[in-house]
């Protein structure tokens, strides 16, 4: 789960990492008045889950409170496009407004989860303020990493050895201890799956402070963090993914094609997506239906079929687990009765009950295509979706 | 032979009395699987499927003789079952659960490492060694015994896999699911170095998906002579859209790392069998064996 970068920096606050005076604003008002508070020049930020603000007109400097009001009331009015939110934008409802910093110079810090080590990481650079992914690419030798036992806290020779490899100035050693120590303990307590600092700024008086601020936390832990999972927005989903949510349906992402895609299990998902790809068809959608037991939610699966009117054809590919193909083939006919299978449905079924549900939707009388295997689901439904 | 699990299994399930561990229990029973002992907390004493239910995992292992344990219990409590069977020196552990918090498995990672116990998952269909030993909840009867071994990220595409090769007449020494989470506690490497020792394996079938950088490790150990037998992979996700979580915890391409074409080019310069096309799994390794 992704929160906004004023959120993060509460965090960072309540777990005493120093971050730049200000708050966040709703309104030009709102943000021309936290302006005259800080009373000195700003930065006006737009808060969206996205990255790629500062090159999408997102992040504006303003002297005076006049000059903030006009700023958040731009970023305000519009749909802010960048790198990361897709040609539609994603709609800007709040700004963080904060005292501008006269940087010194800018690093890096960050703590995720190594998956070849299964460790903890703490990784800190001298090249902060860039996508810490292209510097990794380009300059591999810049990124530092310190492989943690997942107790906080971090062991301070593990730190100090970072601090010597930035070449950092001594004076600066215990402020920069200190803060990844912090952030490393924030990650654990947290749950995070991502904790990054970026840029971490030197200030021209030798104070280091967290301009930026970014959290990401594990899904499968929000259940034992209720405060974190309370600053979930959904408007920073798109309506598509917001509806299927709604209706219960966890694994769902938005794709650019024609072909409503309803499977079980995540790896025979994409698998048929790529399939589709192959048959010269695209997919409107990533759809993993999980373990039922009930019909209810391949009902759900059709209502959202119907709210995107790019689908031209469905295709149903389900092999029976932990899943059984005559839940799913209840549910087929059901959405089928409830005239939501207006656009022609291919069905391929196999694994657990499988000849229970192909009974069940021949004795339905309704009409679906049918498949025997993979290949032909997806040759026909890409048949059908170019018609 | 075969990797993993063979008629020398003694199964204990932990979460026996919930729904899906009674459900499944029985389905091992049926295959043929001895399950010898069940776990429940406070059911000690008591049986289901005139299988012995007892209190800890310890009791199953001095009373009941289990080795092997496979998990049901629900997430916020599979890491402690976990620990709980490596403590009990439990040798292999199959977790099914999905769902388990990333920073619970990285504590269960070092404690497995103390312990000397293999891990399984979780988030994955379990293990299974036709005509032998299941400890899982895939479909018993679509495999055949055999000398294809699978290793595989994802549970239902493994059963696709599987029931392509027994359609082609190809049957399968063992099928191992490691599971779709970031920290398995069997990586390909692993499951790869064993069937390079299992003389029962004559060729595998690997089954990567996107996200992190198992595959990229597997092709590595390949190149360095670790895996010396015919493999055959395909890798799901060709056309998954960057930064977007495919239903799998671990499937999520970041940045530009993690993607599908990154793999298969790692696959492919290792010697691997590419296998593009999902369908073509059962009719590739067959015209190619034969």
């Amino acid at each position: 789960m992704k929160i906004h970068e004023y959120q993060a920096k509460a965090i960072f606050k309540a777990f005493g990492i120093a971050v730049p005076a200000g708050d966040v604003a709703s309104s030009a008002v709102e943000a021309g008045r936290i302006t005259s508070d800080i009373n000195k020049a700003v930065v006006v930020k737009a808060q969206i889950h996205a990255g790629g603000r500062g090159k999408g007109g997102g992040i504006k400097n303003a002297r005076t409170p006049g000059e903030a009001e006009l700023a958040a009331s731009s970023i305000l009015s519009r749909r802010l496009v960048t790198a990361q939110t897709g040609p539609e934008g994603t709609r800007v409802t709040r700004v963080l407004v904060e005292e501008a910093t006269d940087i010194a110079q800018e690093l890096y810090l960050g703590v995720t989860v190594d998956s070849t080590t299964r460790l903890p990481v703490i990784i800190a650079s001298s090249r902060g303020g860039m996508d810490i992914e292209e510097v990794s690419r380009t300059a591999p030798g810049e990124i530092l990493k310190a492989f943690v036992e997942p107790y906080p806290p971090a062991p301070a020779f593990q730190l100090r050895k970072l601090c010597y490899g930035l070449k950092l100035d001594v004076q600066l050693h215990a402020q920069a201890q200190d803060i990844a120590s912090r952030l490393f303990q924030l990650f654990m307590e947290k749950d995070c799956s991502l904790a990054e600092i970026n840029p971490l700024a030197v200030t021209t008086d030798g104070k280091l402070l967290a301009l930026d601020a970014k959290l990401q936390f594990d899904d499968n832990a929000l259940f034992r963090h209720q405060d974190i999972a309370s600053l979930s927005d959904p408007e920073q989903e798109t309506d598509m993914e917001r509806l299927a949510s709604n209706l219960q349906i966890k694994n769902y992402v938005k794709l650019d094609g024609n072909i409503g895609c309803l499977v079980n299990g995540a790896g025979l998902a994409m698998a048929v997506l790529d399939m589709i790809s192959l048959a010269g068809g695209r997919a409107a959608n990533f759809l993993d239906i999980g373990t039922l037991n009930n019909s209810e939610r391949v009902v759900n699966a059709f209502k959202l079929f119907n709210s995107d009117d790019r689908v031209k054809s469905v295709l149903v590919n389900i092999f029976g687990g932990m899943a059984r193909a005559d839940i799913i083939a209840a549910g087929l006919v059901e959405a089928a009765r409830a005239g939501l299978a207006n656009k022609p449905v291919v069905v391929r079924l196999a694994g657990t009950n499988m000849e229970e549900g192909k009974r069940i939707l021949m004795d339905s009388g309704l009409r679906f295509i049918y498949a025997g295997d993979m290949q032909e689901a997806a040759t026909k439904a890409t048949e059908l979706a170019t018609q | 032979m075969s990797i993993l699990i063979d008629q020398n299994t003694r199964l204990t399930v932990q979460g026996i009395t919930g729904k899906e561990g009674r459900f499944h229990a029985q389905k091992c029973l049926e295959y043929g699987t001895k399950v010898v002992a069940g776990v429940t907390p406070g059911k000690g004493g008591s049986s289901i499927l005139n299988i012995p239910i007892f209190n800890t995992v310890e009791q199953t292992v001095k009373q009941a003789g289990a080795n092997t344990s496979i998990i049901f219990v629900p997430a916020p409590y599979a890491a402690e079952a976990i620990m709980e069977s490596a403590e009990a020196g439990i040798s292999l552990i199959v977790c099914i659960t999905e769902g388990i918090p990333n920073l619970d498995m990285v504590r269960v990672h070092r404690y497995l490492k103390l312990k000397g116990s293999r891990l399984i998952g979780p988030n994955c269909p379990g293990v299974i060694s036709p005509g032998k030993s299941k400890a899982g909840i895939m479909v018993g009867e679509i495999h055949r015994e055999g000398h294809i071994g699978v290793v595989s990220r994802s549970g239902t595409l493994t059963y696709e896999a599987v029931y392509q090769l027994t359609a082609a007449g190809l049957g399968q020494s063992t099928s191992a699911g490691i599971g779709g989470d970031p920290l398995p506690g069997s990586t390909f490497v692993e499951i790869l170095k064993m069937f390079q020792g299992d003389t029962e394996t004559e060729a595998v079938v690997l089954l990567g998906e996107i996200g992190g950088s198992l595959e990229q490790e597997a092709a590595e150990f390949i190149k360095s002579g670790g895996f010396k037998k015919p493999i055959f992979a395909f890798i799901a996700g060709s056309n998954a859209p960057p930064g977007k979580r495919m239903g799998h915890a671990g499937a999520i391409i970041s940045g530009t790392s993690g993607t599908a074409s990154e793999k298969i080019a790692a696959m492919a310069s290792a010697g691997a069998c590419i296998i593009r096309n999902p369908a073509d799994i059962g009719k590739t390794v067959k015209e190619f064996l034969v």
